[in-house]
């Protein structure tokens, strides 16, 4: 086939495309990925108890705005490696924000803590549960996320993926929050983070693998 | 400007002016083929085969454009995308058939078609199962609309315009596959 008759090819008949089709793909992705998350975590965790109560205090609502900082970054880092040629500049200190906040606060508690109760801050009571459990709970999202961006043309692979488990990540997080009895800033700063960066690993590693097109 | 026109008619063709994605197409297959030529020195016969392999993933990509974005940037990460995809399927299989091709390369790699793709994706075109080639060759090739194939194939418009859909994929990846 010549290259002309190529072109005619591809131009003849229908060749819209309905505007925003990425942002729904994710749209699409996300929302799904955490209502089966959401369905697992309620059956298998259950909700806190006190979570009426938990909401008076304002570091619940640090650690959502942290773990929700860090969803947004990643929603919008897929989005820009979905497309080809997109600006990645100031994706990193976009996600780097969240984290960063999080962790100068950690460092304000642990020097104001006496010394004897730093480790209790740092490891709380769910330490050994809590990263295993968030990437438990992402990875419906993760399926999904590496669905939406299996439509779309991610061109850097290795960043893409990690993207797309980053993402999975934070709303596997977010969905464990409502779960998760933990609230003291060193532990979120390290096992949270810890949780979400496993699929966000898993994702750089696979992501050549699954999104080639 | 020409960014400025190439990206108009894009626009225009996304939301369904067929002619303006024509030109756009047009326009593009010879841009894509000075952009790569450079970047190709080494295999100019492979050239044809490649515009053709970025053109089709130019039209299976196209709601990936954002128009808020330069058309440039976006049709360049493309076509690189592919130029590196075929340079490493090429790489896979020199690392094969290294020695057998020293001896063959002169007798075989005349530069005589050079202008002509060397794959014939037209013969691609009918590997394709009957649910995505019959959509393509009617809506695609004889020019008949998304209603006029329906009812001449018995399938549904969304069932046509999803073989269209799938079946342009699927060729861009047996073009991937093909030596």
């Amino acid at each position: 086939m010549k290259t002309e008759d190529l072109v005619s090819m591809l131009a003849s008949s229908s060749v819209a495309v309905p505007p925003h089709a990425a942002a729904r793909r994710y749209g699409f992705a996300v929302g799904g990925g955490a209502l089966v998350a959401l369905t697992l975590m309620v059956l298998l965790l259950g909700v806190r108890a006190d979570l009426a109560d938990a909401a008076q205090l304002p570091m619940f609502w640090f650690k959502l705005a942290y773990v929700g900082g860090l969803l947004m970054a990643s929603l919008l880092a897929s989005l820009r490696l979905s497309r080809p040629g997109a600006r990645l500049t100031g994706l990193a200190s976009l996600l780097m924000a969240p984290v960063l906040a999080m962790w100068l606060w950690a460092l304000v508690v642990l020097t104001r803590a006496a010394p004897a109760a730093r480790s209790q801050l740092f490891y709380g009571e769910t330490w050994t549960d809590c990263p295993l459990l968030i990437a438990s709970l992402s990875a419906p999202v993760f399926v999904a996320v590496i669905w939406a961006m299996q439509g779309l043309a991610p061109t850097r692979l290795h960043l893409a993926g990690a993207a797309a488990g980053l993402l999975a990540g934070t709303t596997g997080a977010l969905v464990y929050c409502l779960h998760c009895p933990e609230i003291e800033a060193p532990f979120l700063a390290f096992w949270y983070l810890l949780g979400m960066l496993i699929p966000a690993t898993a994702g750089a590693a696979v992501g050549p693998r699954l999104l080639r097109w | 400007m020409r960014e400025a026109r190439l990206k108009g008619l894009l626009v225009r063709g996304l939301a369904g002016d067929s002619s303006a994605y024509h030109h756009f197409l047009e326009e593009m297959s010879a841009h894509l083929r000075a952009f790569l030529r450079k970047r190709l020195a080494r295999c100019p016969e492979e050239l044809e085969d490649l515009v053709q392999e970025s053109l089709l993933a130019l039209h299976n990509q196209r709601h990936t454009y954002d128009s808020g974005q330069p058309l440039t940037a976006w049709v360049h990460a493309i076509a690189k995308y592919k130029l590196v995809d075929l340079l490493r399927r090429r790489a896979g299989r020199d690392a094969l058939t290294d020695s057998l091709d020293d001896a063959l390369d002169l007798l075989f790699f005349s530069d005589t078609e050079a202008a002509e793709a060397r794959r014939d994706l037209a013969l691609l075109l009918k590997g394709l199962p009957d649910r995505q080639r019959l959509p393509i060759e009617l809506t695609k090739l004889e020019g008949l609309s998304v209603t006029e194939a329906s009812h001449a194939t018995g399938m549904s418009e969304s069932a046509i315009k999803v073989g269209v859909h799938r079946g342009l994929k699927a060729l861009a990846r047996m073009v991937r596959g093909a030596p």
